[in-house]
């Protein structure tokens, strides 16, 4: 087998021989090529710089994180196939990812509509916990929240909570969202390997011993050309699924679907499946986000404990009326 | 004049629909989110930082003593998208601040808008900045 750097002369020593030629393939004086082609030549080669610049126009902005809106009567270009690569924005803007009454699709609001189908234990669970937002809200000084501090929110709370700016990375193994919140970041396994069978005692096989995971097991799979499933379980179950306390156990099964609708837009639907804490399963966050310019750079967003201290210190405890005599 | 005016309407409807409960980290129980005091102070600290922000500075109450007033915005990230930076405030700037106050009668708050030493006005970070007009 020719090697890489081999194949382009045997190339042109194929092409030049088909046309013809008969000698040395070096390019010479005396092989004219018509005019015609030449003028091809050079209107094609027109119509590519033209078009790569028209893009390069449309995505191309300073170095740094200025956030890309939809615009009135645009036409994004097709989707591309199979593919999920790039920074995506909540298409209303940066905070357009925030649920901080709950899981975007069913906040805790006490409306009918957005009660969650609780098991008896589900429910116990629910109101065992102390949010700080939603219908069993306490002042964030008696809040049993697992997350301040900086203790992890785990997914799927990354974004049923806070969705935010997000860069998706694929290799041929598998799918890796960087998460501009608390700056996490997830690998999802397209390698063909299977969940855990146990989600109770989760482990990718042996030799490792089973572990639950604050972030879970995650694979996925394209379902067509244009939308991509990943399904996560084996979570520890110490975290919450919201801002709002809903609770979720260590059979908690999320699945994921992204579905990008044209080159600019991607739908995220994200649906709980916990059949210890919840009768049947529920869409918890359906969300559009919009890709953003290839230079776009996402801003820190760690959550640092020493920071943490000291704003608990000076607003956070005297604000609930923990300290002692401000 | 008028234009003044009617910027400044705008402004305060603005201040309205920006302040709305989209704070994520910390509830709102505490606050008593219908009210607004706006004062005169001048800055003592500045803390730029995670999960928010927050801004301490000395102003006068009505009986002229000086009482020390904290007051947070939002998380670094958005405070950026909302005009905000780093360096906006130093220590001994003069600057005009509405806050949310807590509802315990504390000199604490959250920022509502702030007036800089420039004259322009920022809000404390929380909700969507607007879209670019189109």
């Amino acid at each position: 087998m020719a090697a890489p750097w081999e194949v382009l002369p045997i190339l042109n020593r194929a092409r030049l021989s088909a046309s013809g030629f008969k000698g040395d393939p070096q390019p010479r004086k005396d092989i004219a090529m018509p005019r015609r082609l030449v003028a091809s030549a050079v209107l094609i080669a027109a119509v590519v710089v033209l078009s790569v610049r028209a893009r390069a126009q449309d995505v191309a902005r300073q170095p740094g994180a200025v956030y890309d809106f939809d615009k009135k009567g645009e036409k994004p270009a097709p989707a591309p196939k199979r593919d999920l690569t790039g920074v995506w924005e909540p298409a209303t803007g940066p905070s357009g990812g925030v649920q901080a009454t709950g899981a975007g699709a069913m906040p805790s609001d006490g409306k009918p509509e957005h009660e969650l189908p609780f098991t008896a234990l589900g429910r116990q669970t629910f109101m065992a916990h102390k949010p700080t937002f939603g219908v069993t809200q306490v002042p964030s000084a008696l809040t049993n929240d697992p997350m301040p501090g900086c203790n992890p929110q785990g997914f799927p709370r990354v974004v049923l909570h806070n969705f935010r700016t997000s860069r998706i990375i694929q290799t041929p193994e598998n799918v890796v969202i960087l998460y501009e919140f608390n700056k996490k970041w997830r690998v999802i396994w397209t390698d063909g390997r299977q969940l855990p069978k146990n989600a109770e005692e989760p482990t990718w096989g042996e030799p490792d011993p089973p572990e639950s995971r604050w972030w879970g097991y995650s694979v996925g799979k394209w379902v067509d050309d244009y939308t991509f499933v990943a399904e996560s379980n084996g979570f520890d179950d110490r975290t919450w699924l919201d801002n709002a306390g809903r609770p979720h156990s260590d059979a908690l099964h999320v699945i994921e679907q992204y579905r990008r609708t044209d080159r600019d837009h991607l739908e995220m639907t994200i649906t709980i499946d916990d059949p210890k804490m919840y009768t049947k399963p529920w869409d918890a966050v359906k969300l559009r986000s919009r890709l953003q310019a290839p230079s776009f750079d996402i801003r820190e967003m760690e959550c640092a404990p020493i920071e943490t201290e000291e704003y608990n210190k000076e607003f956070a405890d005297p604000a609930a009326g923990l300290d002692s005599g401000k | 004049m008028r234009n003044k005016s009617v910027r400044q309407v705008a402004w305060a409807f603005a201040l309205l629909i920006v302040t709305m409960p989209v704070w994520a980290h910390h509830g709102n129980a505490a606050f008593d989110s219908d009210k607004r005091v706006t004062m005169k102070g001048t800055v003592t600290e500045w803390f730029w930082a995670n999960p928010h922000c927050f801004l301490q500075f000395d102003a006068k109450d009505a009986s002229g003593n000086t009482v020390h007033w904290v007051a947070e915005g939002s998380n670094p990230p958005d405070m950026i998208n909302h005009g905000w930076t780093k360096g906006a405030l130093k220590v001994g700037d003069q600057i005009t601040v509405t806050v949310i106050p807590v509802k315990n009668k504390k000199p604490i708050g959250r920022i509502a808008a702030v007036v800089l030493p420039s004259g322009q006005t920022l809000d404390g970070g929380f909700g969507a900045p607007a879209a670019p007009k189109q």
